[in-house]
């Protein structure tokens, strides 16, 4: 795991107006790579050929001595910078070897020169893994970028002048003057509705994310992106197959997507939540590898979100050593400008700062990889949102129904303000209308409708310019040809796998929290062949009535303790805004809190309406702001400020050997 | 208790919490149309006019067709208070 960035001429072939002096660009590797050295920081190292220059910031994890990076062919002629592991690289390597070609590491890395050498653009279909990478082809004078089929690894791009800047993070971009920083108003639309961008759209203007599944060819002087994979849900109702044998199926998949991510010549650590997915995942490791184990937790001080009792079981069971850190409101709050500066775009909730805290920990022990259950809720039908789409439904059939509404209580018990409402009330909150029924979005509406209301804070001027703009929209136009073919809850499934899961849980939950102390995630269950399994499984299995994970919890069975196969199932969250004001004293905990949320800073960043800003603070310091809609606001007015005065501001931008580190919270 | 005294309040408590000061609210608008309440709203509303008006509100009285309004809330608040006199 790594930090990748590069610099194409894009009109070298041309007699390029833009042909830079060698020394400068390696001058520019150099700063672009140096801004990555947290998620690689084993070794640095920048090549420059012709037209391109690549710079690579290993973590080292497959062939430590052989690894190395940038990579060439012996020919010289194919160069490879790369972020993330190619599981199956074993088996590659042993087809291309059979297929003539000869290899010099045992590193993943040179099996991807291989494989495209063999395959050209195709050989991603032959990746098992989780990537960013960029060829540079010297023959056809061509740059080839990847991206991994659902987007665990991160890659970003801008053009300027003539040239191609592309990088794992954002902030190794902008060391390069030339590239401009101004936040996207649409995309500060979209964040503040999906809780993400619609890729490639970023919070900054002209930078792009490519896409998940994606991969992005530039010749000629042109780029041309080209999407390699998609999630599909066209079930397979043609099969007759027992519930037993989609079991064995899920079974065996995810026993092989987990050996395969415990290749490493590290050893592998696992995060351990207390829920049903990372607990399988951990009981996965410890009976079919048998290989001896440490676990990592977050706790919270605040009952409301603390799990330990469940991860207590879990670690008797399976015996694994095990760690965790102990997070208060303040620990939150202290790190939420560090989260921020990693994340790279506002967040609405501070759900990524515990986890932040957790890499700290897991690095701090000596790991630099860990397992995790991402992807189990995506894929075999967990989420909350799957069961309100369907009570939804069920309701609608009958609308005037008294009974049916208050199902919706069942749904979410730990929400004590919903426990009180009348029917009445709840159909307004969850209300179905007649052409709602119709809508793609169906599933989605009450969350998103939800979330918008947090651009009531945003200034007039910024209303103003987003006035004609809708962000679902612009979804709608993303979506997959056959999808409105698709079952309600695999459109449901789709929406937050192909959009929240990848634009905030894998990058501003995953990714960028874990990297930010150079731990690298994996996740058995976004192996493409559990995925696939997934999109084919009958909707039956995935939720019996609202029973979720239904096929999940039975191969779990035996396999994880019985009190977290029981447990009602509850969304990971953190304290939003307790963990920046005190509202026992009614002032904000930290000086940056009320800095980044005072008037003069807010009419400077002007996205902002200081007026009703000052309303919601005041609430909120009075202890006030119960719903979810203040906290939301909250969170995302102060992370975007802190988004603002980071990347936009502040010059030059801070790198990891600049930042003086902050108090670590209890380790138990 | 005048009726314009408690119009008056509510209207304040409703621009100031759920408007954050931006905009109005007209007598008749539903809070629930215009988007202006929601599950906690609700809540974050009783605990006020259970504190302003030293009332006591019953679950069965949590309906839109007695707090949707600034104009139903008058009436129903009203109501109320006749009742704690006659009592």
């Amino acid at each position: 795991m790594c930090g990748i960035a590069g610099i194409f001429d894009l009109y070298a072939d041309r007699g390029s107006r833009y042909a830079r002096d060698p020394a400068d660009v390696r001058s520019a590797l150099w700063s672009m790579i140096r801004a990555l050295e947290h998620r690689g920081p084993d070794a640095l190292n920048v090549s420059a050929d012709g037209p391109c220059g690549l710079a690579h910031s290993r973590l080292s994890i497959i062939d430590h001595a052989g690894g190395a990076q940038p990579m060439s062919t012996a020919d010289g002629d194919l160069t490879i910078t790369f972020n993330g592991e190619i599981f199956n690289y074993v088996e590659l390597r042993d087809e291309l070897t059979r297929q003539g070609r000869t290899f010099r590491t045992n590193s993943d890395t040179e099996v991807i020169l291989h494989a495209y050498a063999h395959w050209g653009d195709d050989c991603v279909h032959h990746l098992n893994g989780q990537w960013a990478f960029a060829i540079w082809d010297k023959r056809r004078q061509r740059l080839f970028l990847s991206r991994d089929r659902i987007g665990i690894r991160p890659l970003f791009y801008t053009q300027v002048n003539g040239n191609l800047f592309f990088a794992s993070e954002i902030k190794s971009l902008f060391t390069q003057h030339e590239v401009d920083r101004r936040i996207d108003l649409v995309a500060l639309d979209q964040l503040f509705t999906l809780w993400t961008t619609i890729a490639p759209r970023t919070m900054f203007e002209g930078v792009c994310e490519l896409p998940p599944g994606h991969s992005l060819i530039v010749e000629h002087g042109e780029l041309r992106s080209e999407r390699y994979w998609q999630l599909d849900y066209s079930l397979d109702a043609s099969s007759p197959r027992t519930t037993d044998d989609w079991a064995d199926e899920l079974l065996s998949l995810l026993i092989d997507s987990t050996r395969l991510r415990l290749r490493a010549d590290v050893p592998v650590g696992a995060y351990l939540s207390g829920g049903l997915d990372s607990s399988l995942t951990t009981a996965l490791i410890r009976k079919y590898t048998g290989a001896p184990l440490k676990t990592f937790s977050v706790t919270f001080d605040d009952a409301d979100f603390d799990e330990s009792r469940y991860q207590q079981d879990v670690v008797r069971l399976w015996g694994t050593e095990h760690q965790s850190i102990r997070c208060t409101h303040a620990d939150i709050g202290r790190v939420f400008p560090d989260v921020i500066r990693h994340s790279e775009k506002p967040l609405l909730r501070t759900a990524p700062a515990p986890l932040f805290l957790l890499s700290r920990l897991v690095h701090g022990q000596g790991y630099k990889v860990v397992i995790t259950g991402e992807g189990a809720d995506e894929m075999c039908g967990g989420y909350d949102i799957f069961k309100e789409a369907k009570l939804r439904r069920f309701w609608a059939r009958d609308l005037d129904s008294k009974y049916r509404p208050l199902l919706l209580k069942r749904l979410y018990p730990y929400l004590k303000n919903l426990q009180a409402q009348s029917p009445d009330y709840l159909k307004a909150f969850f209300h179905v209308r007649p052409e709602d029924l119709g809508s793609p979005f169906f599933s989605h509406l009450p969350r998103w409708e939800l979330t918008a209301k947090t651009k009531g804070f945003f200034s007039a001027d910024v209303r103003n310019e987003l006035l004609n703009y809708s962000t679902l929209t612009d979804l709608q136009r993303t979506l997959p040809n056959d999808f409105a073919g698709w079952e309600p809850f695999c459109q449901a499934q789709y929406l937050e796998s192909a959009h929240l899961l990848p634009g905030y849980i894998l990058s501003s939950q995953g990714d960028r929290m874990a990297m930010a102390h150079a731990v690298e995630g994996r996740f058995p269950f976004l192996d493409y062949r559990v995925m696939e399994f997934a999109g084919r499984m009958p909707t039956s299995l995935k939720m019996r009535g609202l029973n979720e994970k239904y096929l999940l919890k039975r191969i779990s069975r035996g396999l994880v303790p019985e009190s977290v196969l029981a447990r009602p199932k509850q969304p990971y969250r953190a304290p939003d805004a307790v963990s920046f004001f005190d509202t026992e004293r009614g002032r904000p905990r930290f000086d940056y809190v009320a800095e980044m949320l005072s008037a003069e800073r807010l009419h400077h960043t002007g996205l902002f309406d200081a007026r009703a800003v000052g309303k919601l603070v005041e609430k909120i310091s009075k202890g006030q702001a119960i719903g979810t809609k203040d906290n939301m606001a909250l969170v995302g007015i102060l992370s975007t400020q802190l988004l603002v005065d980071e990347f936009i501001d502040r010059t030059p931008l801070r790198t990891a050997a600049n930042i003086e580190d902050v108090p670590e919270p209890a380790v138990a | 208790m005048i009726k314009e005294t408690i119009g008056y309040s509510i209207r304040e408590f409703v621009i100031d919490n759920f408007l954050y000061g931006q905009g109005t609210v007209t007598d008749q608008e539903s809070f629930l149309q215009a988007g202006l309440i929601d599950s906690t709203g609700v809540l974050e509303l009783v605990t006020f006019l259970e504190d302003r008006f030293q009332i006591a509100i019953a679950d069965e009285e949590l309906v839109p067709d007695n707090l949707d309004s600034v104009e139903r809330l008058v009436t129903f608040i009203e109501q109320k208070l006749q009742e704690l006199q006659a009592n």
